[in-house]
């Protein structure tokens, strides 16, 4: 039992809920300070995305955030072809990392965006609602395993 | 009690769609539901009075068995208003399977309806709570098109299917729905034509897409016992397999490997069957590429073949395997979820009532569901007297 007056007392649980690990919350800040961030388990190393609280592949708890280089791989890509606006790709996209999101590839014509095409992920700070992480195409130099 | 034990204790006794198409704005999907209930206990010999379990899932509405269990007057003992998708009705009928094999409840209805087609001229359903934030929607992607997109592309770019192997598949839908009177697109297609037509979210263009319609259906299921005392041949549930890996297409680990490889492999293992036991598949066909993932996912063809094995009309009239004998979602009917057509369709064309589409001497039918975007994948197999 916390002695009354104690840190814990006056910081009731369910503010330490919201406020201290909220993962869309949490998400949401890094994504603002310009990182593309993800989570990684403690337990067993897998890197998770979207963020959440417990761990897909082994059920940890313990999730710690990371930020990611941004290189990655297109996955798959389809290109929506607006009747009154110009066509762009909406691409999956392979985190070096091992993780895998939806995004898209900017300043590259939506027709130009192959399935294995080396971009680099980095935050879009004024996207159409909010930040979002976008993808332009990475320089041959990067692309190529620097490792 | 093992799955095996459940092969052939259930057994469909009536089936029937509602008013297909495009039925009016002043009319509601409960409606079409009912309607479709009423004909199919009919054709069991049964009423509502005897309904003791209900199965039901209707888009936008999270009581859908509360409703529908008011609108018709039934007061089950046993309710199942599980969600996935359009997979739902293949689920709910593994689930009524188990529930009466259970004593949980005697006669279970399944039943479906919506108005997807005229509610485009009506306003939009208000929205629920908010489930979790979206990670892909800031990509203003086209669901659930893009999903299918993203999967038809990388299934291109791996194992070299082409759009023309794509557009096989709606020709052959669409040879098959030219057979069927209900069907709501009968117009002559052909490759080209689907080749030619404006692309929605690439490879998909709009002939690769299922229609939007109105539409219900129902299918009634009781033990094995007390179907042979009813007026319709059994149809029995040999075997069924249920499995889902992911809901966002995003997280879907390989997009061209569908987890109806798991629940196809439990539906076989239930029916000490596999798929060359098989006479007709009923696939839930909501885009082209669904037909091929779904033939190879449950063991037609090899992973990556699908494209050739649905080319050169394999699939269509005529062909060595009949596949969506009603013209499926994509020329018959696709009222937002499709999977209780598959059933319905197995069921008449074991029961050889198909019409001028009936193929001669089917035992075994597939019937598959598919929710979300490849999401849930629920796979029944279905068959006559012979095969108990
Ligand atoms: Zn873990």
């Amino acid at each position: 039992m916390t002695a009354p007056g104690s840190e814990a007392a006056v910081t009731p649980r369910h503010e330490a809920a919201v406020t201290g690990s909220a993962p869309h919350r949490e998400y949401l800040d890094r994504l603002a300070a310009g990182s593309v961030p993800f989570q990684t388990c403690d337990g067993c190393l897998t890197a998770v995305f979207p963020p959440r609280v417990i761990c897909p592949a082994c059920g940890a708890t313990e999730l710690r955030w990371s930020e990611s280089s941004g290189l990655g791989t297109v996955y798959s890509t389809s290109v929506i072809a607006p009747r009154d606006a110009d066509p762009y790709p909406v691409v999956l996209v392979d985190l070096d990392e091992g993780f895998r999101m939806m995004s898209t590839v900017v300043e590259t014509p939506a027709a130009d965006v192959p399935i294995g095409m080396r971009v680099r992920a980095h935050v879009e700070q004024d996207g159409p609602s909010g930040p979002r992480v976008v993808c332009t195409a990475a320089e041959a130099a990067e692309g190529e395993d620097a490792s | 009690m093992s799955p095996r034990d459940l092969r052939g204790a259930a057994a469909i006794v009536g089936v029937a769609e509602s008013d297909l198409g495009e039925v009016g704005q002043d009319r509601y999907a409960i409606e079409l539901a009912a309607q479709a209930a009423g004909t199919a206990l009919a054709e069991a010999g049964l009423t509502t009075r005897d309904v003791d379990g209900l199965f039901c899932a209707i888009a936008g509405r999270g009581m859908a068995p509360l409703d529908v269990g008011e609108y018709l007057g039934v007061r089950p003992r046993y309710t199942d208003g599980t969600m996935v998708g359009g997979s739902s009705f293949v689920s709910h009928l593994h689930h009524a399977a188990l529930a009466i094999a259970a004593g949980a409840c005697d006669v279970a209805l399944i039943v479906y309806g919506s108005t997807a087609r005229s509610d485009s001229g009506r306003g939009r359903l208000a929205m629920g709570p908010p489930e979790l934030p979206s990670y892909e929607a800031a990509y203003r992607p086209r669901p659930p098109i893009t999903g299918y997109a993203l999967a038809t592309a990388r299934h291109m770019h791996q194992y070299g299917t082409t759009r023309a192997q794509l557009a096989e598949v709606a020709v052959a839908a669409r040879q098959w729905a030219r057979l069927n009177p209900k069907a709501f697109a009968r117009d002559p297609l052909t490759v080209e034509d689907v080749l030619a037509a404006r692309m929605v979210s690439s490879p998909l263009s709009t002939l690769d897409c299922c229609l939007v319609t109105d539409g219900g259906g129902a299918v009634v299921v009781t033990s094995a016992a007390r179907a042979a005392d009813l007026p319709r041949p059994p149809v029995y549930l040999l075997g069924a397999g249920e499995a889902h890996w992911h809901r966002a297409i995003s997280q879907m680990p390989d997009l061209t490997v569908t987890a109806a490889t798991e629940s196809s492999a439990r539906a076989y293992a239930m029916a000490g069957l596999g798929p060359e036991d098989v006479d007709m598949v009923q696939l839930y066909d909501a885009f082209t590429i669904n037909t091929i993932l779904f033939l190879e996912d449950l063991g037609f063809c090899k992973k990556g073949e699908g494209g050739d094995f649905v080319s050169g009309g394999r699939i269509a009239p005529g062909g060595e395997l009949p596949v969506n004998t009603n013209g499926g979602g994509l020329s018959y009917c696709h009222p937002g979820m499709y999977g209780i057509f598959p059933l319905i369709e197995a069921t008449r064309q074991i029961r050889g009532e198909a019409g001028e589409r009936q193929r001669p001497g089917v035992s075994v039918a597939v019937a598959h569901g598919n929710g979300g975007q490849l999401s849930s994948q629920v796979t029944a197999i279905l068959g006559g007297r012979d095969t108990l």
